[in-house]
Protein backbone atom coordinates (compact mmCIF):
# COMPACT_ATOMS: atom_id res chain seq x y z
CA UNK A 1 0.00 0.00 0.00
CA UNK A 2 2.54 2.54 0.93
CA UNK A 3 5.46 0.96 -0.90
CA UNK A 4 5.26 -0.21 -4.58
CA UNK A 5 8.23 -2.72 -3.63
CA UNK A 6 6.45 -3.98 -0.67
CA UNK A 7 4.01 -7.27 -1.14
CA UNK A 8 0.57 -6.74 0.21
CA UNK A 9 1.03 -10.05 2.45
CA UNK A 10 4.17 -7.56 4.31
CA UNK A 11 1.12 -4.96 4.72
CA UNK A 12 -1.48 -7.22 6.14
CA UNK A 13 1.23 -8.78 8.40
CA UNK A 14 2.18 -5.83 9.77
CA UNK A 15 4.10 -5.94 12.92
CA UNK A 16 2.12 -9.43 13.88
CA UNK A 17 -0.11 -10.30 16.59
CA UNK A 18 0.39 -8.46 20.22
CA UNK A 19 -0.61 -11.58 21.52
CA UNK A 20 -2.62 -9.72 23.73
CA UNK A 21 -6.50 -8.50 24.58
CA UNK A 22 -7.77 -10.72 26.59
CA UNK A 23 -7.19 -8.65 29.90
CA UNK A 24 -8.59 -5.65 28.16
CA UNK A 25 -11.74 -8.13 27.41
CA UNK A 26 -12.37 -9.65 30.49
CA UNK A 27 -12.02 -6.68 32.22
CA UNK A 28 -14.04 -4.58 30.33
CA UNK A 29 -17.05 -7.52 30.63
CA UNK A 30 -16.30 -8.13 34.83
CA UNK A 31 -16.89 -4.48 34.94
CA UNK A 32 -19.93 -3.98 32.78
CA UNK A 33 -21.63 -7.21 35.05
CA UNK A 34 -21.06 -5.16 38.31
CA UNK A 35 -22.45 -2.12 36.47
CA UNK A 36 -25.69 -4.09 35.64
CA UNK A 37 -25.98 -5.08 39.42
CA UNK A 38 -24.83 -1.25 41.22
CA UNK A 39 -26.28 1.08 38.93
CA UNK A 40 -30.04 0.24 39.48
CA UNK A 41 -29.09 0.35 43.29
CA UNK A 42 -27.35 3.44 42.48
CA UNK A 43 -30.28 4.67 41.09
CA UNK A 44 -32.35 3.25 43.83
CA UNK A 45 -30.12 5.22 46.43
CA UNK A 46 -30.20 8.57 44.63
CA UNK A 47 -33.79 8.45 44.59
CA UNK A 48 -34.38 8.28 48.05
CA UNK A 49 -31.60 10.65 48.30
CA UNK A 50 -33.97 13.18 46.72
CA UNK A 51 -35.96 12.79 49.77
CA UNK A 52 -33.25 13.80 52.37
CA UNK A 53 -31.99 16.96 53.62
CA UNK A 54 -28.14 17.54 53.71
CA UNK A 55 -27.49 16.00 57.28
CA UNK A 56 -29.75 12.91 56.37
CA UNK A 57 -28.13 12.60 52.52
CA UNK A 58 -24.70 12.53 55.11
CA UNK A 59 -25.93 9.96 57.44
CA UNK A 60 -27.47 7.55 54.41
CA UNK A 61 -23.90 7.63 52.59
CA UNK A 62 -22.23 6.89 55.64
CA UNK A 63 -23.97 3.35 56.33
CA UNK A 64 -21.53 0.93 55.95
CA UNK A 65 -23.19 -1.07 53.29
CA UNK A 66 -24.33 2.16 51.26
CA UNK A 67 -21.01 3.13 51.36
CA UNK A 68 -18.82 0.05 50.40
CA UNK A 69 -21.32 0.10 47.72
CA UNK A 70 -21.21 3.31 46.26
CA UNK A 71 -17.20 2.91 46.65
CA UNK A 72 -17.46 -0.46 44.39
CA UNK A 73 -20.48 1.74 42.01
CA UNK A 74 -17.61 4.88 41.36
CA UNK A 75 -14.40 1.88 40.76
CA UNK A 76 -16.33 0.04 38.61
CA UNK A 77 -17.87 2.99 36.49
CA UNK A 78 -14.47 4.97 35.97
CA UNK A 79 -12.02 1.71 35.06
CA UNK A 80 -15.11 0.54 32.82
CA UNK A 81 -15.21 4.12 31.09
CA UNK A 82 -11.55 4.34 30.81
CA UNK A 83 -11.69 0.90 29.03
CA UNK A 84 -14.39 1.60 26.88
CA UNK A 85 -12.52 5.37 25.78
CA UNK A 86 -9.64 3.48 25.31
CA UNK A 87 -11.32 1.60 22.13
CA UNK A 88 -13.27 4.57 20.85
CA UNK A 89 -9.90 6.67 20.48
CA UNK A 90 -8.40 3.50 19.00
CA UNK A 91 -11.14 3.42 16.70
CA UNK A 92 -10.89 6.82 15.38
CA UNK A 93 -7.83 8.94 15.97
CA UNK A 94 -4.52 7.02 14.14
CA UNK A 95 -2.11 10.19 14.19
CA UNK A 96 0.73 8.79 16.45
CA UNK A 97 0.97 11.52 18.82
CA UNK A 98 -2.48 12.90 19.17
CA UNK A 99 -3.73 9.06 20.22
CA UNK A 100 -1.09 8.58 22.97
CA UNK A 101 -2.01 12.11 24.50
CA UNK A 102 -5.26 11.27 24.35
CA UNK A 103 -5.11 8.04 25.76
CA UNK A 104 -3.17 9.23 28.18
CA UNK A 105 -5.58 12.22 29.19
CA UNK A 106 -8.62 9.42 29.63
CA UNK A 107 -6.30 7.48 32.00
CA UNK A 108 -5.71 10.13 34.00
CA UNK A 109 -8.68 11.91 33.89
CA UNK A 110 -10.71 8.60 35.10
CA UNK A 111 -7.81 8.20 37.81
CA UNK A 112 -8.51 11.55 39.13
CA UNK A 113 -12.04 11.49 38.67
CA UNK A 114 -12.28 8.03 40.80
CA UNK A 115 -10.23 9.17 43.04
CA UNK A 116 -12.29 12.52 44.03
CA UNK A 117 -15.18 10.29 44.53
CA UNK A 118 -13.67 7.75 46.68
CA UNK A 119 -12.22 10.26 48.91
CA UNK A 120 -15.70 12.29 48.73
CA UNK A 121 -17.08 8.48 49.67
CA UNK A 122 -14.11 8.26 52.33
CA UNK A 123 -15.01 11.49 54.14
CA UNK A 124 -18.89 10.88 54.71
CA UNK A 125 -18.50 7.35 55.64
CA UNK A 126 -15.12 8.18 58.18
CA UNK A 127 -17.67 11.41 59.13
CA UNK A 128 -14.21 13.84 58.60
CA UNK B 1 -8.70 10.58 12.15
CA UNK B 2 -11.46 8.41 10.23
CA UNK B 3 -12.87 10.33 7.76
CA UNK B 4 -16.28 11.18 7.58
CA UNK B 5 -16.64 13.12 4.27
CA UNK B 6 -15.85 12.64 0.32
CA UNK B 7 -11.97 14.05 -1.02
CA UNK B 8 -13.17 16.49 -3.24
CA UNK B 9 -12.25 14.16 -6.10
CA UNK B 10 -14.17 11.73 -4.83
CA UNK B 11 -17.38 13.73 -4.93
CA UNK B 12 -20.11 11.80 -6.78
CA UNK B 13 -21.63 14.06 -9.84
CA UNK B 14 -24.74 13.56 -11.82
CA UNK B 15 -24.25 11.62 -14.71
CA UNK B 16 -25.55 10.83 -18.12
CA UNK B 17 -28.91 9.45 -18.77
CA UNK B 18 -30.05 6.23 -21.28
CA UNK B 19 -33.65 6.62 -21.96
CA UNK B 20 -35.65 2.94 -22.64
CA UNK B 21 -36.23 2.27 -26.41
CA UNK B 22 -39.60 3.34 -27.92
CA UNK B 23 -41.90 0.48 -27.59
CA UNK B 24 -40.44 -0.56 -23.50
CA UNK B 25 -43.27 -2.20 -21.85
CA UNK B 26 -41.95 -2.78 -18.26
CA UNK B 27 -39.32 0.36 -17.33
CA UNK B 28 -37.34 0.31 -14.52
CA UNK B 29 -34.21 2.72 -13.68
CA UNK B 30 -31.36 1.48 -12.44
CA UNK B 31 -28.76 4.49 -10.90
CA UNK B 32 -25.01 3.00 -11.23
CA UNK B 33 -21.91 4.49 -9.57
CA UNK B 34 -19.51 4.89 -12.49
CA UNK B 35 -15.38 6.17 -12.20
CA UNK B 36 -12.19 5.48 -14.41
CA UNK B 37 -9.08 6.02 -13.38
CA UNK B 38 -8.44 7.24 -17.15
CA UNK B 39 -10.43 10.40 -17.65
CA UNK B 40 -9.64 12.56 -14.17
CA UNK B 41 -13.20 12.90 -13.88
CA UNK B 42 -14.96 12.64 -10.47
CA UNK B 43 -17.48 9.71 -9.91
CA UNK B 44 -20.71 10.21 -11.60
CA UNK B 45 -23.71 8.41 -11.42
CA UNK B 46 -25.43 7.45 -14.59
CA UNK B 47 -29.20 6.80 -15.03
CA UNK B 48 -30.24 3.75 -17.39
CA UNK B 49 -33.77 2.34 -18.30
CA UNK B 50 -34.51 -1.09 -19.01
CA UNK B 51 -37.25 -2.63 -20.12
CA UNK B 52 -37.84 -5.83 -17.54
CA UNK B 53 -39.65 -7.57 -19.99
CA UNK B 54 -36.58 -8.44 -21.92
CA UNK B 55 -33.95 -9.10 -18.92
CA UNK B 56 -33.42 -12.00 -16.86
CA UNK B 57 -34.96 -11.27 -13.22
CA UNK B 58 -31.56 -10.71 -11.28
CA UNK B 59 -29.84 -7.32 -10.94
CA UNK B 60 -26.78 -9.49 -12.40
CA UNK B 61 -29.01 -10.00 -15.46
CA UNK B 62 -29.66 -6.10 -15.74
CA UNK B 63 -26.03 -5.19 -15.37
CA UNK B 64 -25.25 -7.72 -18.45
CA UNK B 65 -28.06 -6.38 -20.55
CA UNK B 66 -26.64 -3.21 -19.68
CA UNK B 67 -23.13 -3.63 -21.05
CA UNK B 68 -23.83 -5.70 -23.83
CA UNK B 69 -26.83 -3.66 -25.23
CA UNK B 70 -26.32 0.00 -24.26
CA UNK B 71 -23.14 0.95 -22.77
CA UNK B 72 -20.35 -1.32 -23.22
CA UNK B 73 -18.02 0.81 -21.02
CA UNK B 74 -19.78 -0.14 -17.87
CA UNK B 75 -17.32 -2.46 -15.79
CA UNK B 76 -17.91 -4.77 -12.91
CA UNK B 77 -16.89 -8.29 -12.08
CA UNK B 78 -18.81 -11.00 -12.37
CA UNK B 79 -18.03 -14.55 -12.94
CA UNK B 80 -20.92 -17.55 -12.19
CA UNK B 81 -23.78 -16.08 -11.67
CA UNK B 82 -25.39 -18.39 -8.93
CA UNK B 83 -23.79 -16.83 -5.74
CA UNK B 84 -20.58 -19.29 -5.70
CA UNK B 85 -17.71 -17.47 -7.08
CA UNK B 86 -18.59 -14.17 -5.15
CA UNK B 87 -17.49 -11.77 -8.12
CA UNK B 88 -20.49 -9.67 -8.46
CA UNK B 89 -20.76 -8.63 -4.54
CA UNK B 90 -21.84 -5.13 -4.45
CA UNK B 91 -23.88 -2.37 -3.10
CA UNK B 92 -27.52 -2.88 -4.45
CA UNK B 93 -29.87 -0.43 -2.57
CA UNK B 94 -27.95 0.09 0.33
CA UNK B 95 -26.92 -3.50 1.14
CA UNK B 96 -23.74 -5.54 0.46
CA UNK B 97 -24.73 -8.65 -1.52
CA UNK B 98 -24.34 -10.66 -5.11
CA UNK B 99 -25.90 -8.92 -8.01
CA UNK B 100 -26.72 -12.78 -9.15
CA UNK B 101 -28.78 -13.72 -6.24
CA UNK B 102 -30.52 -10.53 -5.88
CA UNK B 103 -34.01 -10.17 -8.17
CA UNK B 104 -34.73 -7.01 -9.28
CA UNK B 105 -38.47 -7.13 -8.23
CA UNK B 106 -37.07 -7.66 -4.11
CA UNK B 107 -35.45 -4.34 -4.51
CA UNK B 108 -37.66 -1.49 -3.37
CA UNK B 109 -39.72 -0.04 -5.47
CA UNK B 110 -38.30 3.33 -7.32
CA UNK B 111 -34.66 3.49 -8.94
CA UNK B 112 -32.34 0.48 -7.97
CA UNK B 113 -29.06 2.22 -7.29
CA UNK B 114 -26.29 0.28 -7.68
CA UNK B 115 -22.62 1.19 -5.91
CA UNK B 116 -19.56 -0.54 -5.73
CA UNK B 117 -18.51 -2.62 -1.82
CA UNK B 118 -18.29 0.58 0.52
CA UNK B 119 -15.19 2.15 1.86
CA UNK B 120 -12.32 0.29 -0.68
CA UNK B 121 -10.34 1.86 -3.10
CA UNK B 122 -11.92 1.53 -6.54
CA UNK B 123 -10.48 -0.19 -9.65
CA UNK B 124 -12.99 0.76 -11.93
CA UNK B 125 -16.66 1.57 -11.66
CA UNK B 126 -18.73 -1.84 -9.92
CA UNK B 127 -14.81 -2.95 -9.15
CA UNK B 128 -12.73 -2.33 -5.61
CA UNK B 129 -9.46 -2.92 -5.09
CA UNK B 130 -9.43 -6.37 -2.69
CA UNK B 131 -5.51 -6.43 -2.44
CA UNK B 132 -5.47 -5.90 0.65
CA UNK B 133 -8.92 -8.49 1.87
CA UNK B 134 -7.06 -11.09 -0.12
CA UNK B 135 -3.68 -10.66 1.42
CA UNK B 136 -5.23 -10.66 5.39
CA UNK B 137 -6.78 -14.11 4.00
CA UNK B 138 -2.88 -15.40 3.14
CA UNK B 139 -2.12 -13.71 6.54
CA UNK B 140 -4.05 -16.58 8.40
CA UNK B 141 -2.63 -19.08 6.55
CA UNK B 142 -5.69 -20.90 5.45
CA UNK B 143 -4.94 -24.25 5.39
CA UNK B 144 -4.72 -27.63 7.52
CA UNK B 145 -1.55 -27.46 9.83
CA UNK B 146 -0.47 -30.42 11.52
CA UNK B 147 1.92 -31.96 13.11
CA UNK B 148 1.29 -35.63 13.06
CA UNK B 149 2.19 -37.72 9.97
CA UNK B 150 -0.96 -37.74 7.57
CA UNK B 151 -2.19 -41.60 7.90
CA UNK B 152 -0.29 -43.67 4.94
CA UNK B 153 -3.13 -45.08 3.36
CA UNK B 154 -6.23 -42.79 4.00
CA UNK B 155 -6.91 -39.02 4.14
CA UNK B 156 -7.50 -37.52 8.11
CA UNK B 157 -10.85 -38.68 8.85
CA UNK B 158 -13.21 -36.79 11.04
CA UNK B 159 -16.38 -37.76 12.71
CA UNK B 160 -19.70 -36.59 11.69
CA UNK B 161 -20.21 -34.42 14.97
CA UNK B 162 -16.83 -32.42 14.20
CA UNK B 163 -17.52 -32.28 10.59
CA UNK B 164 -21.12 -30.71 11.65
CA UNK B 165 -18.97 -28.01 13.32
CA UNK B 166 -17.62 -26.65 9.88
CA UNK B 167 -20.85 -25.88 8.59
CA UNK B 168 -22.32 -22.11 8.24
CA UNK B 169 -18.11 -22.00 7.73
CA UNK B 170 -17.44 -23.67 4.95
CA UNK B 171 -19.97 -21.77 2.71
CA UNK B 172 -18.11 -18.71 3.10
CA UNK B 173 -17.12 -17.50 -0.53
CA UNK B 174 -15.01 -14.39 0.45
CA UNK B 175 -17.18 -12.21 -1.74
CA UNK B 176 -15.87 -9.55 0.88
CA UNK B 177 -19.98 -7.69 1.39
CA UNK B 178 -19.63 -8.93 5.28
CA UNK B 179 -16.13 -6.85 5.45
CA UNK B 180 -16.84 -3.63 3.51
CA UNK B 181 -20.50 -3.62 5.45
CA UNK B 182 -18.18 -3.44 8.82
CA UNK B 183 -17.68 0.08 9.88
CA UNK B 184 -14.62 -0.84 11.99
CA UNK B 185 -13.13 -2.83 8.90
CA UNK B 186 -13.74 0.60 7.26
CA UNK B 187 -11.48 2.74 9.84
CA UNK B 188 -8.84 0.46 10.17
CA UNK B 189 -8.66 -2.17 7.77
CA UNK B 190 -5.20 -2.24 7.61
CA UNK B 191 -5.01 -3.75 10.50
CA UNK B 192 -8.15 -5.26 11.71
CA UNK B 193 -8.49 -8.64 10.09
CA UNK B 194 -12.51 -7.70 9.21
CA UNK B 195 -15.59 -10.17 9.79
CA UNK B 196 -14.87 -12.54 6.77
CA UNK B 197 -11.14 -13.40 7.74
CA UNK B 198 -12.00 -14.13 10.67
CA UNK B 199 -14.65 -16.29 9.74
CA UNK B 200 -12.24 -18.22 7.34
CA UNK B 201 -9.47 -18.17 10.75
CA UNK B 202 -12.55 -19.61 13.11
CA UNK B 203 -13.25 -22.44 10.12
CA UNK B 204 -9.61 -23.48 10.62
CA UNK B 205 -10.06 -23.26 14.37
CA UNK B 206 -12.73 -25.62 14.62
CA UNK B 207 -11.63 -28.10 12.25
CA UNK B 208 -10.79 -31.21 14.76
CA UNK B 209 -8.16 -32.37 12.05
CA UNK B 210 -6.23 -29.09 12.57
CA UNK B 211 -3.41 -29.26 14.64
CA UNK B 212 -2.19 -25.76 14.77
CA UNK B 213 -5.02 -24.54 17.16
CA UNK B 214 -3.27 -22.58 20.09
CA UNK B 215 -0.59 -20.49 17.35
CA UNK B 216 -3.72 -19.60 15.25
CA UNK B 217 -5.47 -18.32 18.62
CA UNK B 218 -1.89 -16.44 19.25
CA UNK B 219 -1.68 -14.96 15.78
CA UNK B 220 -5.41 -13.40 16.55
CA UNK B 221 -5.20 -12.19 19.96
CA UNK B 222 -4.57 -8.62 19.11
CA UNK B 223 -6.70 -5.39 19.63
CA UNK B 224 -6.46 -4.53 16.19
CA UNK B 225 -6.53 -7.78 14.40
CA UNK B 226 -9.14 -9.50 16.54
CA UNK B 227 -11.13 -6.76 18.95
CA UNK B 228 -11.88 -4.44 16.54
CA UNK B 229 -15.35 -6.44 16.36
CA UNK B 230 -17.29 -4.36 18.24
CA UNK B 231 -20.63 -6.70 17.73
CA UNK B 232 -22.07 -4.05 15.46
CA UNK B 233 -23.89 -6.96 13.58
CA UNK B 234 -23.79 -5.68 9.65
CA UNK B 235 -21.93 -8.63 8.65
CA UNK B 236 -24.51 -11.10 9.54
CA UNK B 237 -27.40 -9.30 8.33
CA UNK B 238 -25.71 -8.39 4.81
CA UNK B 239 -24.31 -12.22 4.21
CA UNK B 240 -25.71 -13.02 0.81
CA UNK B 241 -25.32 -16.69 1.71
CA UNK B 242 -27.41 -16.23 5.15
CA UNK B 243 -23.97 -16.83 7.33
CA UNK B 244 -22.82 -14.80 10.94
CA UNK B 245 -19.67 -14.06 11.04
CA UNK B 246 -20.34 -12.44 14.19
CA UNK B 247 -20.64 -15.69 15.88
CA UNK B 248 -17.58 -16.86 14.51
CA UNK B 249 -15.89 -13.94 15.80
CA UNK B 250 -17.56 -14.18 19.20
CA UNK B 251 -16.50 -18.20 19.35
CA UNK B 252 -13.14 -16.99 18.72
CA UNK B 253 -12.64 -14.53 21.65
CA UNK B 254 -14.69 -17.11 23.80
CA UNK B 255 -11.89 -19.67 23.07
CA UNK B 256 -9.31 -17.23 24.19
CA UNK B 257 -11.20 -16.59 27.30
CA UNK B 258 -11.24 -20.72 28.04
CA UNK B 259 -7.52 -21.69 27.03
CA UNK B 260 -6.89 -18.76 29.84
CA UNK B 261 -9.26 -20.16 32.44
Amino acid sequence: MNDKFRTPLKDAIGLGSAKQGLHHFVVQRITAVALLLLVPWFVWTVLRLLHLDAAGAHALVAQPCNAVLLFAFVVAVFWHAQLGLQVVIEDYVHARGMLFVLQLAVKFLCFLGGAACALAILKIALGR
Amino acid sequence: MAEFTLPKNSKVKAGKHFPAKPGAKKIRTFRIYRWSPDDGENPRVDTYEIDLAACGPMVLDALIKIKNEIDPTLTFRRSCREGICGSCAMNIDGTNTLACTKAIEDCPSGDVKIYPLPHMSVVKDLVPDLTNFYAQYASIKPWIRTQSAPPPDRERLQSKEDRAKLDGLYECILCACCSTSCPSYWWNSDRYLGPAILLQAYRWIADSRDEDTGARLDELEDPFKLYRCHTIMNCARTCPKGLNPAKAIADIKKLIVERAN
